[in-house]
């Protein structure tokens, strides 16, 4: 037998479990951390997935495949597709403006983006109605025009844009940030033209964040509710949003219905939200030092 | 004469960085502006490649007035010291990059670039490397899929921002010695801007040394190693004896 001295501060020999960690601290943050995912994301979906049990799968297509519910799937999702579209090039334009661009006020605009998430989403709400409705300068303009947007569809998309925003500047605006001028300088010296150093060397780039800023936002406009309510209108059929139907459902006192729809919003938000990974992850692939 | 400078100022603020620039250079000669960190060697390489602008003076390529001509309309080849690959495209699309870019009438067909490229990696030494991605590259690689790039638009003379700098000193020997056979066989004119004596003086057919904004002396590195014009270019030069007793002649 060798007898070995240890100071106990180094480990001796391999670590119980696996390669030896250089960091300090694993298991603490890790189990801290998981922890808290469990309490605060994962314990109100599971109590949404438990009230989502008690169907049977008949009656969830039942309650999923009423017209109504469908109605109400068809306008949330084409309504948060357009601000998602909309928020997605806006964001690029706005974070390109901000980090390419000095002017005055900037500082002012940069600060500005943040505001629809700090306000909070009621006050949007009726700020757009107030602003909007025929009696608003805006819906008294439109109606001249014979556009209507209260209490319509669009209304719908507008207050989804408008709590969305952020999601489309604040995940493009860094990266932008890190581009470094050479591959543009480069581009420009090979004979390329603005339109296409953005198109075959700059947007590539930014790609795999505009994913994810498009992904988030319209992973939120799908779960919006205070904004949208106010604005919406909220006729079955026509200006009804999910949130709403869900929220209708539970007063009702029709828990396994108002699951069913939550359940399945949630679902879609996740699909779309994986996918935006898969597809980031693909992008970045040789970016980054092919990290 | 190829590319004519004459009396190029810049300033940045109020800072000058250029001091009234005169620089003539000969078809297919290979030209090193050499100097230290601050003396305006790399804004004049940039002012020639047209990514920045001078405030005062002219430049000439062919009799052409080309002061005011912006890079894309140049053609003129750079590598950048960070060679500024295109990391999200295959070394074989970095090179086929500027021709993909040209307008359509001058656009070669597809197959055209494809044997193109391959062509000039197969010179670069570099052709088993056309599938692979800028990040699983060496440095020395890199650089050569940054010369390569440069090289494909058949430029009309190639700029080099100091292209081995990055390197470790054994690849930096070997690519300065494919660089020089290159250059010489495509027969095009390149400006080399550096900070390593030994490096511009082993390559280069002409020196300018430049300080503060300035050229201090223009010539052959021969004649500037026989008679440096001003007292700076004599202490800049000190250390080079190496270089001298070794013989590597020009």
């Amino acid at each position: 037998m060798t007898h070995v001295l240890t100071t106990g501060l180094v480990p001796s020999g391999p670590t119980r479990r696996g390669a030896r960690r250089v960091l300090p601290g694993f298991g603490l943050t890790l189990g801290i951390s998981l922890l808290f995912v469990a309490l605060i994301i994962l314990l109100p979906l599971s109590g949404l997935a438990f009230q989502m049990a008690q169907l049977g799968f008949p009656d969830y297509l039942n309650i999923i495949l009423s017209e109504r519910t469908l109605a109400a799937f068809s306008v949330t999702i084409s309504a948060a597709a357009l601000a998602t579209v909309f928020n997605a090039t806006f964001g690029l334009l706005l974070a390109w403006v901000l980090v390419r661009y000095e002017f005055p006020g900037k500082r002012l605009l940069d600060a500005l983006v943040d505001l629809p998430f700090a306000l909070p989403t009621a006050v949007a709400g009726i700020a757009l109605v107030a602003l909007y409705d025929k009696s608003g300068w805006m819906g008294m303009l439109l109606e001249g025009m014979g556009l209507k947007v209260a209490y319509t569809w669009w209304g719908i998309a507008l207050a989804m844009i408008f709590t969305s925003v952020p999601f489309g500047v604040r995940t493009v605006q860094p990266v932008m940030e890190s581009l470094s001028p050479d591959m543009e300088e480069a581009a420009r010296t090979l004979g390329a033209r603005d339109l296409q150093i953005f198109r075959h060397v700059g947007f590539p780039q930014l790609w795999p964040s505009f994913i994810t800023g498009a992904s988030l936002a319209f992973a939120r406009s799908l779960g919006e509710f205070g904004a949208v309510i106010f604005i919406a209108g909220n006729m079955p059929f026509e200006t009804e949003i999910a949130s709403l139907l869900i929220m209708i459902r539970l007063e009702e006192y029709d828990y396994p219905a108002a699951s069913a729809i939550a359940g399945t919003i949630l679902g879609l938000a996740l699909v779309i939200l994986i996918l935006a990974n898969i597809a980031q992850g693909r992008a970045a692939r040789h970016l980054n030092g092919g990290k | 004469m190829a590319l004519n400078i004459q009396d190029v100022t810049k300033f940045y603020g109020s800072n000058k960085v250029l001091d009234q620039v005169n620089l003539t250079m000969q078809k297919g000669e290979f030209i090193a502006l050499l100097g230290p960190s601050g003396s305006g060697k790399t804004t004049l390489l940039r002012i020639i490649a047209g990514l920045q602008f001078a405030d005062g003076g002219l430049l000439s390529f062919d009799g052409e007035d080309i002061t005011g001509t912006e890079a894309r309309l140049r053609r003129f080849g750079m590598v950048f010291q960070s060679y500024a690959l295109f990391e999200h495209m295959t070394v074989a699309e970095n090179v086929a990059f500027g021709l993909k870019m040209r307008p359509r009438a001058t656009r070669p067909a597809r197959a055209e670039i494809g044997s193109r490229v391959q062509a000039l990696l197969e010179m670069g030494e570099i052709g088993q490397l056309a599938d692979r991605y800028p990040s699983q590259l060496s440095g020395g690689q890199r650089q050569r899929v940054a010369l390569a790039r440069a090289l494909a638009i058949e430029p009309r003379l190639l700029l080099l921002d100091e292209p081995f700098s990055a390197l470790d000193t054994k690849v930096r020997k070997g690519l300065r010695g494919a660089l020089r056979d290159l250059q010489k066989r495509v027969g095009i004119g390149a400006i080399l801007v550096t900070h390593d004596q030994e490096e511009a003086f082993e390559i280069a057919d002409r020196i300018a040394i430049m300080a503060d904004g300035r050229i201090e002396q223009f010539d052959k590195p021969e004649n500037i190693l026989k008679a440096p014009a001003t007292p700076f270019v004599a202490e800049f030069l000190e250390g080079l004896g190496a270089w001298q007793n070794a013989g590597a002649g020009i």
